[in-house]
């Protein structure tokens, strides 16, 4: 189910503090977070997060189409290389 | 025979259920349209006067996005979310369901025909 218009988008509060601060400060660094829940706000643009997946932090680059996806949708948690080869199932 | 927003009504059926022919217009939309060029819903579509089949298309038109345009905002859509490479994005690159479905089995709308692996039934042992 969505969330409610009432309640405006989520943003983990610090992660949107920091980016502010960047904002106003004028610097740019990679800012590492946890916080995959959170909302892609016009302010996020042009940054760069290095979002967790649980194992480790993949850099997501935010353009101006990811407005309003949640930045846990940019760093997958699963990796599927494929089954195993025909070969190593025959042996054994 | 009628065409609306170039496809083809069939004539023998009611105008509401005629003008589901057209992608994008349902059920609820041609009833909505019907309402608005103050044509009865019953009204079989070959017995459209020249009149009430132009205030139709005039509202499709204006108010309606069907057929080829409609086909190619849906393409865009997903074209942007393969860009941007997040979750759906990769599921519509990969063919397989976006949302959360089991893939284990099932979900042959989205992966297609079924791919057997050869020698899979022998048990190992």
């Amino acid at each position: 189910m969505a969330r409610s218009l009432k309640k405006g988008p989520y943003i983990d509060y610090r992660l949107d503090n920091k980016v502010i601060a960047m904002n106003e400060s004028g610097k740019k660094s990679v800012i590492k977070t946890w916080s995959r829940r959170s909302m892609i706000s016009p302010d996020f643009v042009g940054h760069t997060f290095a979002v967790h997946n649980g194992n480790k932090f993949i850099p997501v680059y935010v353009t101006e189409n990811m407005v309003g996806h949640k930045l846990g949708e940019f760093a997958p948690t699963r990796n599927f290389r494929g089954h195993i080869a025909k070969k190593d199932k025959g042996k054994r | 025979m009628a065409r609306i927003a170039g496809v083809d009504i069939p004539d023998k059926k009611r105008g509401e259920i005629a003008l589901t022919y057209i992608f994008g217009i349902g059920r609820s939309t041609a009833q909505k349209i019907l309402a608005q060029a103050g044509i009865s819903l019953d009204k079989k579509a070959g017995e459209w006067n020249d009149e009430e089949a132009s205030a139709i298309r005039n509202i499709i038109a204006a108010e309606f996005k069907t057929e080829g345009q409609l086909r190619s905002e849906i393409q865009l859509n997903i074209k942007r979310l393969m860009d941007i490479g997040c979750y759906r994005g990769l599921r519509h690159r990969k063919g397989l369901p976006l949302r959360g479905q089991r893939t284990k089995n099932n979900s042959r709308t989205r992966k297609g025909k079924r791919k057997t692996v050869a020698n899979k039934k022998k048990a190992t042992k």
